[in-house]
């Protein structure tokens, strides 16, 4: 639109929308309202160039853009009003801020000159959101916003990835200056730290090289660094078992022999105790989440640890770590790979060393595989299982948060990094459908299902039209038992199956509802349905809701009740 | 181990930093027992200085954290031994003429100095430890302490002694 050379003097919204081109935004999820009006009216010169995703709440246009941002490794963009707009998109900044997704949220504020007088539709976002942004701005001059621009996108991109909030007052929309986008960033406090220390580094092979039962366990950074080829070439070398955190799921393939399934609460059996019998364990972009640990005081205790993560706050923060590697997962995993290859034949024999404890994980897996039991009724474990074996383990699939979330992790083998969209760190219920929409915008191409809960879909229903509105054919597969589920499974355990206020006894006909939206419905009772309602849903073009009746009171197994080591699963 | 600790944090000159420095106290139950901003050299920066007291395993939890702020610049923590601190004091004392005299009195030993007075009162400012500003309060205490106003603790590295 303008030529490089030249400076222009543009208003705040042409510098702001020049600004985002410069970043290569394409897609931006937002809503309209009086403090962005500016904005919004100068969006239009742009169609071309920016699509806008009108979302119909703004906590769907934040879940989206992390959706975007997950499914895409880019940016995900928000733009909102300010008050009850930017409020509203809270819980989804809180949502990617604990799993660490690049964000930038764009709100409206109300003009400088009214700030702090409890002006109509005025939020302190700045001040709400301080602690679930990885940092935030508010502009007071329209000179500093295009620097500003360049700064969140730098500091949401880079290290441990996350949120970046820049409030803009009205009056700085209209504000006229130069515009010129500056080529680089300097923030002389924040240098994120991309390479190991190589004698740490060292450390950790050499450890590796002795372990008789060492265990890979992988988290989220694994996939936030693009690290999945890398990983797997690394697992390979030295004959290494990988066990996954939630997040960590498609970091490494979930059908290769070295791979024991997911760790924690609900993780299989063989990744609790592998990583409750390791001599070495090394932690890789996780963060020994208490959903992972258990009874943290005897979590893998007869274990070493070393753990390689971007972020030194979060290495040793519940766990003595006796070898912390600070670095990108990436970078450290290809130094790692390089000081190996001059050690072929000790990697090799390394190799035999652990003959005995892969063949020990695999006796775990083959007497304690994640299991469930046919019936006349829909498990929801062998829907799952159906998505997979008809999508081939190639589809996005974003959950809920619940049970649906739990077997959408056990019972899809996630193969590629970037298939798994979860709120994994907040547990958000009303993620996952806001996500897949943001994840198809991404991926035109892809297969994008959303594993929901009767519970969890009713969050973020009204999405529906976005989807309609925008022709996504995303799929939701409602695991439909008529309770918050995952309530009731801790009410049945551990409050004498008290089932307070966790019955869902009245919710909408999901078939109408669909209909209604001018989308697709489809309902299947029994286990035989199943499979064609998941083919017809995917020879569809449409979004589709797919409302799945399921066994009412099954629960999720294994389970490490709370407060318990992770050894003390309740199988089946 | 729960101890006392003083944090020098050097930070960029924004709006809001100490928003972020102080949230990051309260969000783990930290309290913060005396702080003080004030510029450095620097126009673009400032230093806090904060005293605080609690376990060293969350406190150094803490201390990564703020250098993961983006406007935190550096972090030091100041040991007692290593480190020079010291705190001011104004005291509005009761004055008349029973007391005066006991005033210079202490005044002299404290090596502090009277700045105001007033019919009744006088002001005392005096500079020190912690704990010489505390005994100092003690011992004014029986003549009739009418206000009083601290500054929090600030602190410096000592040079390095010759070999
Ligand atoms: C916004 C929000 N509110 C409450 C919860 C607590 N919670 C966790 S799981 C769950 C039940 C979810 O029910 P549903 O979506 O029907 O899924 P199911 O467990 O039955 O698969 C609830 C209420 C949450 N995670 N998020």
């Amino acid at each position: 639109m303008i030529k490089e050379t030249e400076k222009h003097t543009m208003t705040g919204s042409k510098i702001l929308l020049e600004s985002l081109i410069k970043e290569n935004v394409d897609t931006i999820f937002g809503y309209p309202g009086g403090a962005v009006l500016n904005i919004y009216d100068e969006l239009l010169n742009y169609k071309d160039k920016i699509r806008h995703i009108l979302v119909r709440h703004e906590q769907g246009a934040a879940h989206a853009a992390d959706g975007y941002a997950r499914a895409s490794g880019k940016v995900g963009v928000v733009l909102v009003t300010s008050g009850p707009g930017a409020t509203n998109t809270v819980t989804g900044i809180a949502t990617a801020y604990m799993d660490s997704i690049p964000m930038v949220i764009l709100t409206g504020q109300v003009p400088t000159n009214l700030i702090g007088n409890d002006a109509f539709q005025e939020a302190d976002i700045v001040g709400i959101t301080r602690p679930c942004t990885k940092h935030n701005y508010i502009i007071k001059d329209v000179k500093d916003l295009a620097m500003t621009i360049k700064e969140a996108f730098y500091v949401a991109s880079t290290g441990r990835p996350g949120p970046v909030l820049i409030d803009i007052p009205k009056d700085i929309t209209s504000s006229v200056c130069t515009f010129e986008y500056p080529e680089t960033v300097e923030l002389r406090s924040y240098n994120p730290t991309y390479f190991g220390h190589h004698v740490q580094i060292l450390k950790v092979i050499s450890e590796l090289l002795k372990a008789e039962k060492p265990l890979l366990y992988i988290g989220g950074g694994v996939i936030l660094s693009n690290a999945a080829a890398e990983l797997k070439e690394f697992a390979e070398l030295l004959d290494l078992p990988v066990a996954s955190t939630l997040m960590g799921l498609g970091g490494f393939p979930s059908d290769h022999p070295l791979f024991f399934g997911m760790l924690g609460m609900h993780g299989t059996y063989t990744a609790n105790m592998a990583i409750s019998n390791a001599d070495f364990v090394v932690a890789i972009g996780a963060r020994f989440d208490d959903r992972v640990t258990g009874k943290i005081d005897v979590f893998a205790r007869n274990a070493k640890f070393a753990h390689i993560d971007i972020d030194p706050s979060s290495i040793g923060k519940n766990v003595k770590i006796d070898i912390p590697v600070v670095g990108d997962v990436k970078a450290v995993l290809n130094s790692m790979l390089e000081l190996l290859a001059s050690k072929l034949n000790e990697a090799a024999s390394s190799r035999q060393k652990r003959m005995k404890w892969l063949e020990e994980l695999n006796n775990w897996q083959y007497e304690h595989p994640l299991s469930y039991k046919m019936g006349d009724v829909i498990k929801p474990q062998y829907l799952v299982e159906k998505i997979y074996e008809l999508t081939k383990g190639e589809a996005i699939i974003s959950t809920e948060v619940g049970q649906n979330q739990m077997w959408a992790a056990q019972f899809y083998k996630f193969k590629n990094p970037r298939s798994l969209l979860t709120s994994g760190g907040l547990g958000t219920m009303g993620y996952g459908f806001p996500a897949a929409i943001g994840a198809q915008i991404a991926c035109p191409d892809k297969t994008v299902f959303d594993i929901a809960g009767d519970g969890s879909i009713q969050m973020n229903i009204q999405e529906l039209a976005t989807a309609v509105q925008y022709n996504l054919p995303v799929k939701i597969a409602i695991v439909n038992n008529n309770f918050l589920g995952m309530i009731r499974q801790w009410q049945e355990l551990f409050y004498a199956k008290r089932y307070s206020f966790s019955e869902l006894n009245v919710s909408p006909d999901f078939v109408k509802l669909a209909e209604a939206y001018g989308a697709v419905g489809l309902r299947a009772k029994k286990p035989e349905e199943v499979e064609d309602v998941l083919k017809t849903a995917l020879s569809i073009k449409k979004p589709v809701i797919m409302d799945f009746v399921v066994a009412r009171e099954e629960g999720v197994y294994p389970m490490v009740p709370p407060g318990v080591p992770i050894s003390g699963m309740l199988l089946v | 181990m729960e101890k006392s600790h003083i944090l020098s944090i050097l930070v960029e000159n924004e709006s809001g930093v100490l928003a972020r420095v102080a949230g990051l106290f309260s969000a783990r139950g930290f309290n913060i027992e005396t702080i003080c901003v004030a510029g450095t050299v620097e126009k673009k920066e400032s230093k806090m200085i904060i005293s605080t007291f609690g376990d060293e395993q969350i406190l150094e939890q803490i201390t990564k954290q703020l250098n993961r702020l983006i406007n935190v610049i550096k972090v030091q923590e100041l040991t007692d031994e290593e480190s020079v601190v010291r705190q001011t004091i104004l005291v509005r004392v009761n004055a008349d003429e029973s007391t005066k005299n006991e005033i210079f009195r202490i005044k002299d030993i404290f090596g502090a100095r009277i700045i105001d007075a007033g019919r009744n009162t006088y002001i005392i400012e005096a500079t020190g430890s912690e704990k010489k500003i505390d005994s100092l309060i003690e011992i004014l205490k029986p003549l009739g302490i009418k206000d009083i106003a601290k500054t929090g603790q600030i602190a410096m590295q000592r040079s390095r002694k010759q070999a």
